[in-house]
């Protein structure tokens, strides 16, 4: 297709799901309103929510989920293999994200409470790019399906991706937010990645850091300030935890 | 300026007449905080009843009415081989209700900036030439230094401002369409007896004022301070958050940036305004960042309230409400940092 002159590439896009809730890659077929020009920009190769097409000649491959299964790691290698651009979706792929949250405890035992007398061949979680090369990371739980139209765009066009380097209170600011500390409660968002357009404190909940850090986060006013309004280490360290973005601090 | 005695029946018919045909933006309650602080926002308000003159603080002042924070500059639609580009910046007549004089101080101060600038600004000129000012006086908070910069007495820059007398309003009339407003409800000229109650009313407010700042040669001490360890004691507070100036009535630094529709058939110019205290703020194409560090930034926020704009337009761009330092979640604010700097408290 030409489109003001220029030869509009058409990303060949497969999705792939991994340990997870397969929430992201629903996400992607969200947004009603876009959803139909989204699937005209790209060609579909693998992507099992919208489309019986099983294909592996994709250039770009969405990683849905954590690492969490040695089979996993052989297939997740296998996709990097053929993808030229492999994309890390939603805190689960970027982080580990909530499943990582049985790294706390001894796997046989965590093992046995999900899976009874049934056990299942398990490792501790991994994020994505801790077993292949990332080359994008669009972290955030769900995945927003804004964020990933912008890949699609930056591949199509060459347009440029947006970077959220400051913290999810600027656009919590910009909604005309209560701050969530005022009505007493933990937020993340001082110290969480904004681009998420901060949904979760405009309706009601504090930030839960979905996101990860923002670039260079002042943890240490942070901890200093969510202490001195009453939260105790332990509660701000399982928020922390929770989608494991903040790793490096706990 | 021409003042007139409003009784406060008349104010509900004024108020009345505006809402039959335009928006009013007006303090509106909309929650209580969890120490029990009513929460209130300019917001829109469809009902006299709805508005609450008696409101003690906003936490986001009014700018976004002027200056919102997201706003396209124009649009494009790309057609064939070719492109349109769509620029709008009308926008209906509305009216905001219950500014303090500060809110009307820093209105008068982005004037500067975007009416009578070297490059005024369609878009802010629309918004504030078709919007109706009525301000209201009140005591001030204990944290509010507008005194001190000069800005809790305002002019111009407004419609109406009005002062509660008890059972009546003492308004002060800055425009004609103000003038031709009033004409329409229960208004009669000031007796002496008003004007002495108004005095009386200005002398309590002006008497309430508990947070000073010292302004007298801030520029040079600034200039002098430049590598005062004051800006690291604060700037290792600064969460880098930009929260400060998101609330603040007269920050207007901003970004733009070009959006495209998933389509590829239309694009948005898209105005986002922006924080000097973000960390890529002076980060530039290459990777470089002018300000790289929390305390630079910090120190340049102040800089420019206190510094820049004065070299500029001969007054502080801050106006003294003390938003910034209430919502900053590191406890950071003008007062104690200016008396850092005139102390040398490090």
């Amino acid at each position: 297709m030409k489109h003001l002159n220029i030869e509009q590439k058409r990303p060949r896009i497969a999705v792939f799901d991994f340990t997870g809730c397969e929430g992201c890659e629903l996400q992607l077929a969200n947004k009603e309103e876009t959803l139909g020009a989204f699937l005209d920009a790209i060609e579909v190769i693998n992507y099992r929510e919208v489309s019986s097409e099983k294909g592996d000649n994709y250039d770009v491959a969405l990683i849905d989920g954590a690492i969490t299964r040695p089979d996993e790691i052989e297939r997740l290698k296998a996709i990097r293999e053929k993808a030229k651009v492999l994309v890390a979706m939603g805190s689960c792929a970027c982080f580990g994200g909530v499943t990582k949250l049985k790294n706390a405890y001894n796997l046989d035992e965590a093992n046995r409470e999900v899976y009874g007398d049934c056990p299942k061949e398990t490792i501790p979680t991994m994020a994505v790019g801790d077993v292949v090369t990332v080359d994008l990371k669009l972290p955030g739980c769900p995945v927003s399906k804004d964020e990933v139209e912008r890949v699609v765009q930056h591949l199509v066009w060459d347009l440029p991706l947006p970077t959220y380097a400051y913290p999810v209170c600027l656009q919590c600011k910009q909604r005309y937010t209560v701050c969530r500390f005022d009505m007493g409660e933990l937020c993340l968002g001082p110290i969480t990645r904004a681009g998420c357009n901060a949904p979760c404190p405009a309706g009601g909940l504090g930030c839960w850091g979905c996101r990860g850090p923002a670039e260079n986060p002042n943890y240490e006013e942070f901890f200093a300030l969510a202490k001195e309004k009453g939260f105790s280490e332990q509660e701000v360290k399982d928020r922390l935890a929770f989608f494991g973005g903040f790793e490096d601090v706990l | 300026m021409l003042f007139k005695i409003l009784s406060k029946d008349g104010f509900r018919s004024l108020v009345e007449i505006i809402l039959q045909s335009n928006e009013i933006i007006a303090p509106k309650k909309i929650g209580t905080k969890a120490d029990g602080d009513p929460i209130h926002q300019f917001l829109p308000v469809t009902s006299f009843e709805e508005m609450d003159l008696d409101y003690r603080t906003t936490e986001y002042s009014a700018k976004t009415y002027f200056l919102p924070y997201r706003e396209n500059l124009c649009t494009f639609d790309f057609e064939a081989d070719d492109w349109e580009q769509k620029i709008a910046y009308r926008m209906q007549p509305r009216a905001i209700i219950g500014l303090r004089a500060f809110d009307i101080n820093a209105l008068t101060k982005l004037d500067k900036v975007f009416s009578k600038g070297r490059f005024p600004s369609p878009y802010y000129i629309s918004r504030r030439k078709n919007t109706f000012i009525v301000g209201i006086d009140r005591e001030p908070l204990e944290d509010e230094f507008c005194q001190s910069i000069g800005a809790d007495i305002v002019t111009h820059g407004f419609d109406l401002f009005m002062t509660d007398l008890g059972d009546r309003y003492f308004v002060a009339v800055d425009s004609d369409r103000g003038f031709n407003l009033l004409n329409r409800v229960d208004v009669r000229e000031v007796t002496d007896e008003d004007t002495q109650a108004y005095k009386e009313v200005r002398k309590r407010i002006q008497n309430g004022f508990k947070t000073k700042i010292n302004l007298s040669n801030l520029p040079n001490l600034l200039d002098l301070e430049f590598t005062s360890e004051v800006w690291k004691k604060w700037g290792d507070k600064c969460l880098s958050c930009g929260s400060c100036a998101m609330v603040c009535p007269t920050c207007y630094c901003y970004g733009v940036s070009e959006e495209v529709s998933m389509d590829f058939k239309e694009g948005a110019r898209v105005k986002q305004l922006y924080s000097c205290n973000l960390l890529d703020f002076a980060r530039v194409a290459g990777g470089h960042n002018f300000r790289p560090d929390q305390e630079t930034r910090l120190k340049y926020r102040y800089y420019h309230q206190h510094r820049g704009f004065l070299e500029d337009y001969d007054e502080p761009k801050c106006v003294g409400c003390n938003r910034c330092g209430r919502v900053c979640l590191a406890g950071i604010s003008p007062a104690a940092v200016i008396r850092d700097l005139y102390e040398e408290n490090v």
